[in-house]
């Protein structure tokens, strides 16, 4: 791409990462075809943050859109970044996995309904450890229900991008869409260093944290399915083709041979360069699909 | 966390409920809601204890100009008189559109 393509390119570009999580998840829908459920006048709010000095927010950091993907019928949640490092409380973890549990039902009664699932994320919301715990692990439950019957899509934009148990919740989904500002990864940078030290890992070495969980490194090692610029249209374009793609015939997490054979393949004694894992595993990746 | 309630006379009805703002750090979420009769309520929450007389000056100079009958709630993480200020003038211009 010349310079002058990308600077007319940045200009234009209407920023995805700049909208807050309702305006993202209004932004995929067909226009005019989308209304919210339980939004913030609804009041459904955490009961647990105020009981620790936490101002709550209205809709606790989710939001759930029901409308029209290319004209099918879709439902998206947005997590809101800003609020609580987007972390899934009882609350906003009910309310992705009934919204999930509901497309799922819908598609059952013979109406196909997709899921899009807009994650920016620490994972767990700390002030309700278990209940989040539990949350997680009902969205990951009616994920794999779901995808059987419709393609369940994650974006992750950035700029919290996606931690913790929604990295696992992620990598269930049919088809993960990245920008180049996103992350994915279980294990955040400060977790990893707080830990393991920081000569494991540097998290004040942004180049480093880019080149790990950076939507560019996910995307050329496979574990994306697209790579966008941020910029709205693009997004909705991106995820648009993903829902019309449908089901995928076969989902990256049920490929469990594949990557037990990439990783047992990697010598841990040694630091590996991410660029040396893109060759590897995409190569990998393309002799999987010729067989 | 400290709760804040804050009554004003109010001469007109408002067209249309208005949701702005975000709960995150420096910045605050509105609700706006018209209600009936002649006052405006407001419910405040912030995560910054020992500011009440700062949130009713700020009040008190946005109601100088806005005369609607409404119940504001407000969820603060820790925004600034400013900031404050400019929420109030979105959520006003939402509920007018």
């Amino acid at each position: 791409m010349s310079n002058q393509s990308y600077g007319a390119n940045f200009i234009n570009r209407q920023s995805f990462i700049e909208l807050d999580a309702r305006s993202r998840a209004t932004a995929l829908f067909d226009a005019g075809t989308s209304r919210e459920l339980l939004g913030p006048f609804d009041r459904v709010e955490s009961p647990w943050l105020p009981m620790q000095g936490v101002t709550p927010q209205e809709d606790d950091g989710c939001v759930v859109m029901k409308g029209k993907i290319g004209r099918q019928a879709a439902v998206v949640v947005a997590l809101e970044g800003a609020f609580q490092g987007g972390s899934l409380g009882e609350v906003s973890g009910g309310k992705m996995a009934a919204a999930l549990d509901l497309a799922r039902v819908d598609n059952e009664k013979g109406i196909p309904t997709s899921a899009v699932i807009l994650l920016e994320t620490g994972g767990v919301r700390l002030q309700e450890a278990n209940l989040g715990e539990a949350a997680i692990a009902e969205i990951m439950a009616s994920i794999l229900v779901l995808r059987k019957h419709a393609p369940v899509i994650c974006v992750t934009a950035g700029t919290v991008g996606c931690f913790g148990g929604m990295s696992l919740a992620a990598g269930l989904c049919s088809y993960v869409v990245m920008t180049r500002e996103a992350r994915l990864g279980m294990n955040g940078p400060e977790v990893i260093e707080q830990e393991s030290g920081v000569d494991e890992f540097d998290s004040g070495d942004h180049a480093l944290i880019w080149a790990i969980d950076g939507g560019e490194q996910r995307y050329a090692m496979g574990l994306a399915d697209a790579l966008v610029e941020d910029d709205t249209p693009q997004v909705a374009d991106s995820v648009r083709r993903l829902v019309s793609q449908g089901v995928p015939p076969v989902h990256r997490s049920s490929q469990v041979a594949l990557y037990r054979n990439r990783i047992e393949a990697l010598d841990s004694s040694r630091h590996w360069d991410p660029r040396e894992l893109r060759v590897l595993w995409t190569t990998n990746g393309s002799e999987e699909e010729k067989r | 966390m400290e709760h804040i309630e804050l009554d004003y006379p109010a001469k007109r009805r408002v067209p249309k409920r208005a949701h702005v703002g975000v709960v995150g750090s420096g910045d605050l979420e509105i609700l706006l809601e018209p209600a009936e009769g002649e006052i405006a309520h407001v419910m405040i929450r912030t995560s910054v204890d020992g500011f009440r007389d700062t949130w009713k000056a700020v009040l008190d100079r946005f109601f100088t100009k806005y005369d609607g009958a409404v119940r504001i709630q407000i969820n603060d993480a820790g925004g600034t008189p400013g900031n404050v200020q400019l929420r109030l003038e979105q959520a006003v211009e939402a509920s007018e559109l």
